[in-house]
């Protein structure tokens, strides 16, 4: 793989009280292991969480952002992440053309079952990171060629 | 009664704000009387000399247009600061960035070859065959000094400290009722609205706007305002037309959505007690997108439905910079000049 | 407490208290509890902070409870492990000692730290900011008391086929008051009309009708005929329908079902009990064994009710029972749970121009069909050719009539065309051994008990299976032709038959959009009404209060329909038997100064908890029926919006606060 750019990623998570809190949880209880640089914030459903979030965390320091939530037609609230998955295709989109790294976006479906999932997610997520340079807003820098 | 000394003083400017200013006419007269005009290149032909040589504080107060753009805005804004006891960001560019703001994305490197270089004209036999550019320093012969462009465009907050905002593409006449009474107020009692007070309306667009709404707002297909001819009853957002409305201050008596049918996009800023209208309006508009048959679309069928929304920062930011990036401009500026 | 909890400035001067859990060496082994505590003690609105070797024990929360009273708290972080193991009991313990459980916060340092991490440093560093993450979110949180209503314990059923006199009785024989409201003039729905019912062949009516009386009989059951619900307002435990009566113009309590007005009536058109295959007059007795019993007179063929036109069965009647000012009556009603009932219909098949259709070509669909072969229909339970009354010689059954066609029709299978279809051939073979008899069919989908036997016995008497859907269905002469392909075979046939009988797809009954609209029950991609979650709620709908039963959800057989409406019957109870219903107060609350009044949230909420308010174009949100997800409070653009302990400033700050590089 390519240089290792950030050796230590800062990684918020916003989890899904029904879904993957429990995985995380569940990753607890199985003893699995995944990096320390990961802080989580549960909501009670992925649609709870406002795209300013995502930017007040990448603007706040966090090199990414990772969004869970039930799987499509599994929300707790019906229809709550659907809203996410909607919301995520724009801010991505409007990360992107500002140019930040639409992959310090990531959302993921992480049901309470998927303890694997849950740790395979932040294990990848937070090695991506390391070979990304510090997050642009995170050093206040906004990559200066954007795409056109 | 003692005359009250007022500016104009203007960043990246289009000219719309002074021509709000001109097309005023007699509202102006209440205050024509005990106003002495210092400063305001539109009218005549004042010299920044003559304002340099001013007492600092001698100007009571300045309305200044036009982002940050470039070194010479910059400038202009700290002199006037300096001079004036009142200082007034007019006008949306001015208050957020305003359109040209747009170009945050891409630094002045970046905007300078796409003029200059890569333009869809500009080849060996186009108008621009050796691809030359302005330099700020020209030597040869006489040396001169133009501007340097900069890597940003900002509201004039990021340069100095503003009192008041009068925010609009241009202002309207309601705001400059508003403004006459500031200032006769001032001049009678001396008294001064508090610091940060915005000259607008005191709620979201939408509270003016008043157009019918349906029980519910989804937009099961995103169209952009020429593709239909919206029915000039019903709100735009339910006809499908991105409206920034909802999270737009109110104060222009919707000039847009009542007066030419046409969405509104934000140009009064943050409606009161938003922080961020560009993201808000993101996340309201992908919630409302196919609200009631999401399950029907499947995820392919919501992505791609959101992909019809073109351009994500221009429709949702056209006006305002958002935080972060004035943060993050700044900060790029100040490590550049430490460099130097 | 809560009072004192009021008046003071939410952020200035809360007493906040740390307590980090060892856990035993659970948590103690990767994470350095001792330091964490003593750092704690820094944390802005922290008066206290306590280690604790298990925290959850009996000591353990008896230091706890001494520790809030000592430092008099007002609010504690809990640093141990998940919150679905013992957010509860922290809370209670602290609940006990008087603080308010919603100010009782939770930091997991076991699963989303100790447990998952091994080297301690970095552990204790992310245990800690974790807890600041917590801190930080209690500094704002809210003291909140539970939201309760009253509830109105009567209940009410809309549709009264099989599903709805189920629900209907269950909840009357439990001592709850219902309404029973059936848009046609009797109850009984299309069960009514069977012959036999698979796979026991026992007589229909003959279970069915002691039912029946007993709601014509049942104290607790307020029977509304003729009456369609028009209207729902309120909400779970609260509602108020309304409903509207069509006038039938007979007196009930009067009529004595003498038939004198049968006798003079002149007008003479299809009966639609009998599937259109007899007749009946304008006034008349829906069936003999209709609830309630009593002449109805059907306005829309009448003559006219004007004495000058006809009024012959006005004269005729000795107990002057006709009534022709009778006019719509609108009922209110207040209910605290519904349930909905409303059965099914039959697939138009004129939709399906392959296939000519009617008694006039001798092509009739199943429920047509079990007329005929009812002792009580227009034959006499003889089975005869609706155009010229002769026995048919052969009849050709077609299952999957508008099911299972994705493109043309409807996709979904109708369930019970086949177990339907085999009974009608096993009776007919029964009554007439001579006949020839041809089912057409795609697959047969014959589960449950006894019914794939059903199946066998009819092929084993004698008719003939044939994989393949008829391409063409047409008249020619006095036989009707039907093209096809066995599809096993790959051979084309044409079939010369006397009698078509079709199996058309059970579809939503006719008026289930509006219903739709009414209630704000959401209906499925097909129409039908749709349930809370398929697998864990099949009776309940998004729509708090108010439950769905039998074939108004899909197409199923008598024996579902009866089970659902029990439970249905005893989901409405399960509410209606408590006073007051108690509903947790994390819900999202509307700042009506901030409100646009735009309207985007209205479409947002799943369970229709935001309503608007026109008068000052704000929207509202109803407590009682807000899940607490939050959902709309992001998408509000006017930031109006919020959600009670999970507010922007509070995610806003835990963010920050989580991103804040160590000063060190
Ligand atoms: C040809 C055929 C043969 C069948 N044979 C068998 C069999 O042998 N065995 C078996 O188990 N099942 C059989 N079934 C299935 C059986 O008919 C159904 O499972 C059962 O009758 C469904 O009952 P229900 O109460 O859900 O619906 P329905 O019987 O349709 O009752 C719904 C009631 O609601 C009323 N209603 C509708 N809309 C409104 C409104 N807006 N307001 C108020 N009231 C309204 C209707 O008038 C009706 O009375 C057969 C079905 C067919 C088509
Ligand atoms: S047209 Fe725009 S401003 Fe007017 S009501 Fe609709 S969303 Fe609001
Ligand atoms: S409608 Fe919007 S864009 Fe148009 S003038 Fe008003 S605030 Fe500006
Ligand atoms: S409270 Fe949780 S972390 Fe503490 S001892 Fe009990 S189980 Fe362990
Ligand atoms: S989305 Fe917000 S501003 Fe718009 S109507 Fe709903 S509560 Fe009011
Ligand atoms: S928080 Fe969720 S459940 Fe409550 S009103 Fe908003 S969308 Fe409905
Ligand atoms: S409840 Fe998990 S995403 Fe909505």
């Amino acid at each position: 793989m390519s240089e290792l750019l950030n050796p230590e990623p800062k990684v918020i998570a916003f989890l899904c009280k029904w879904c993957s809190s429990n995985a995380a949880d569940l990753a607890g209880v199985s003893r699995m292991k995944y990096p320390a640089n990961v802080i989580t914030i549960v909501t009670p459903c992925s649609g709870r969480v406002d795209p300013t979030y995502i930017f007040d965390a990448l603007a706040g320091g966090a090199d990414g952002v990772i969004v869970a939530g039930c799987h499509p037609g599994e929300c707790h609230y019906v229809t709550g992440n659907y809203k996410t998955l909607k919301r995520m295709v724009l801010v991505k989109e409007l990360a992107a053309q500002m140019g930040i790294e639409d992959e310090r976006i990531h959302l993921e479906w992480i049901s309470s079952s998927e303890a694997k999932k849950f740790v395979k997610t932040m294990t990848e997520f937070i090695e991506k990171l390391k070979h990304l340079p510090p997050n642009p807003l995170r050093n206040n820098r906004v990559a200066l060629e954007a795409k056109h | 009664m003692k005359k009250i000394k007022l500016a104009v003083a203007a960043g990246s400017f289009c000219g719309g704000c002074d021509m709000s200013i001109i097309n005023l006419n007699e509202m102006l007269i209440p205050i024509e009387e005990v106003i002495e005009l210092v400063f305001w290149q539109v009218a005549a032909d004042f010299k920044f000399e003559d304002v340099e040589a001013l007492q600092d504080k001698e100007i009571d107060i300045c309305l200044y247009h036009g982002p940050i753009r470039t070194s010479e805005h910059a400038e202009i804004a700290h002199l006037f600061r300096k001079k004036s006891k009142v200082m007034i960001a007019y006008g949306s560019c001015s208050c957020f960035g305003g359109i040209p703001q747009l170009a945050n994305p891409y630094d002045a490197q970046t905007i300078l070859d796409s003029v200059y270089t890569n333009g869809y004209n500009i080849d060996e036999s186009g108008p621009n065959q050796n691809y030359m550019r302005p330099k700020s320093e020209y030597k040869k012969g006489r040396a001169m000094t133009l501007p340097k462009l900069l890597d940003s465009c900002l509201p004039l907050t990021s340069e100095v400290d503003v009192n008041y905002f009068v925010p609009g593409c241009p202002p309207v006449p309601t705001q400059w009722e508003m403004l006459v009474d500031i200032i006769t107020n001032f001049i009678k009692k001396g008294e001064l609205p508090p610091k940060g007070t915005v000259v607008a309306g005191e709620t979201a667009l939408c509270e003016e706007c008043g157009r019918e709404k349906p029980e519910e707002i989804v937009i099961n297909r995103f169209r952009r305002p020429f593709e239909i001819d919206p029915d000039p009853e019903k709100c735009l957002l339910s006809q499908g037309i991105i409206c920034m409305g909802p999270a737009t201050r109110a104060g222009c008596g919707g000039q847009c959505t009542l007066g030419a049918n046409m969405p509104c996009r934000g140009c009064f800023g943050p409606a009161p007690g938003v922080k961020d209208p560009g993201l808000k309006m993101l996340s309201a508009i992908a919630s409302i997108g196919g609200a009631k048959i999401e399950a029907e679309l499947g995820p392919e069928g919501l992505k791609k439905l959101m992909e019809t929304i073109p351009d994500p920062f221009g429709t949702f930011y056209r006006f305002f910079t958002p935080e972060y990036i004035i943060k993050t401009k700044k900060k790029v500026a100040e490590e550049e000049s430490s460099k130097k | 407490m809560s009072q004192k909890k009021k008046t003071r400035e939410p952020e200035e001067a809360k007493r906040l208290g740390v307590f980090v859990c060892h856990c035993g060496k659970n948590i103690a082994a990767t994470v350095d509890v001792e330091n964490i505590a003593k750092e704690a003690t820094n944390l802005h609105g922290v008066v206290h902070a306590a280690e604790s070797h298990y925290l959850c024990s009996e000591p353990g929360q008896k230091a706890l409870q001494d520790d809030i009273k000592y430092h008099r708290l007002d609010g504690i972080i809990c640093a141990c492990c998940s919150p679905t193991l013992h957010e509860e009991t922290f809370r209670k313990a602290a609940a006990d000692v008087g603080i308010n459980k919603y100010e009782v916060e939770i930091a997991n340092i076991r699963e989303k730290c100790s447990w998952v991490h091994s080297d301690k440093e970095k552990a204790t560093v992310k245990a800690m900011k974790i807890i600041e993450t917590k801190v930080e979110k209690a500094l704002l949180n809210e003291a909140l008391t539970p939201i309760s209503v009253d509830v109105n314990r009567n209940a009410m059923v809309v549709g009264a086929g099989i599903t709805g006199i189920q629900a209907a009785l269950d909840l009357a024989n439990s001592g709850y008051h219902v309404y029973l409201v059936e848009q046609s003039p009797t109850i009984g729905g299309h069960m009514a009309q069977l012959t036999s019912t698979f796979p026991t062949l026992d007589c229909s009516q003959c279970i069915l009708s002691p039912k029946m009386s007993e709601i014509a009989h049942h104290d607790n059951v307020e029977l509304i005929t003729n009456a369609k619900l028009t209207s729902v307002t309120g909400f779970v435990g609260n509602f108020k329908a309304q409903i509207t009566k069509k006038p039938k113009f007979v007196i009930e309590e009067l009529c004595n079902l003498c038939d004198d007005c049968v006798e003079v009536c002149p007008v003479i058109v299809p009966n639609e009990f009998e599937g259109g295959l007899g007749p009946r007059k304008a006034i008349y007795l829906p069936f003999p064994q209709a609830v309630p019993s009593a002449y109805i007179l059907d306005i829309e063929n009448c003559l006219g009710i004007h004495p000058l036109v006809c009024s012959k069965c006005r004269d005729a009647c000795e107990q002057k029972a006709i009534n022709y000012d009778m006019k719509e009556e609108i009922v209110e009603l207040n209910v605290g749970a519904i349930v909905i009932a409303t059965g099914y219909d039959l697939y138009d098949i004129s939709k399906i121009s392959e296939y000519d259709f009617g008694p006039e070509v001798d092509v009739i669909d199943g429920l047509q069909f079990e007329r005929l072969l009812n002792s009580a229909g227009p034959t006499g339970g003889a089975v005869l050719r609706p155009s010229d009354h002769k026995k048919p010689e052969t009849v050709v059954f077609v299952q999957c009539v508008g099911s299972r066609d994705p493109e043309h029709h409807m996709a979904y299978c109708s369930k019970i065309c086949c177990t339907y279809t085999g009974k009608h051939a096993l009776l007919l073979k029964d009554q007439e051994p001579e006949t020839e008899v041809y089912v057409f069919y795609i697959d047969i989908r014959a589960a449950g008990r006894g019914y794939e036997e059903f199946i066998d016995r009819a092929q084993e008497m004698g008719v003939i299976y044939i994989r393949g859907k008829p391409s063409k269905i047409f008249r020619e002469g006095d036989k009707t032709i039907i093209w096809a392909a066995n599809t096993l075979t790959g051979e084309r046939l044409e079939v010369e038959a006397d009698l078509v009988v079709l199996a058309p797809a059970m579809i939503p009954s006719f008026d289930t959009k509006i219903l739709s609209g009414v209630t704000k029950c959401n209906l499925d991609e097909y129409g039908f009404f749709k349930e809370a979650h398929v697998k864990l709620k099949p009776v309940e709908s998004l729509v708090q209060g108010l439950f769905v039963a039998g074939t108004a959800l899909s197409p199923k057989d008598i024996p579902e329909c009866v089970a659902q409406g029990s439970a249905a019957a005893s989901k409405a109870m399960a509410l209606l038997s408590k006073p007051q219903l108690y509903h947790d107060p994390i819900v999202a609350i509307v700042n009506e100064k901030a409100c646009s009044g735009c309207k985007v949230c209205q479409s947002l909420c799943p369970y229709g908890a935001i309503s608007f308010d026109s008068v000052k174009n704000i929207s509202v949100v109803k407590e009682i029926l807000c899940q607490g997800c939050g959902t709309c409070a992001s998408a509000c653009p006017s930031l109006a919006l919020t959600l009670k302990n999970q507010t922007d400033k509070q995610i806003e700050n835990m963010i920050r606060i989580a991103l804040k590089t160590e000063a060190k």
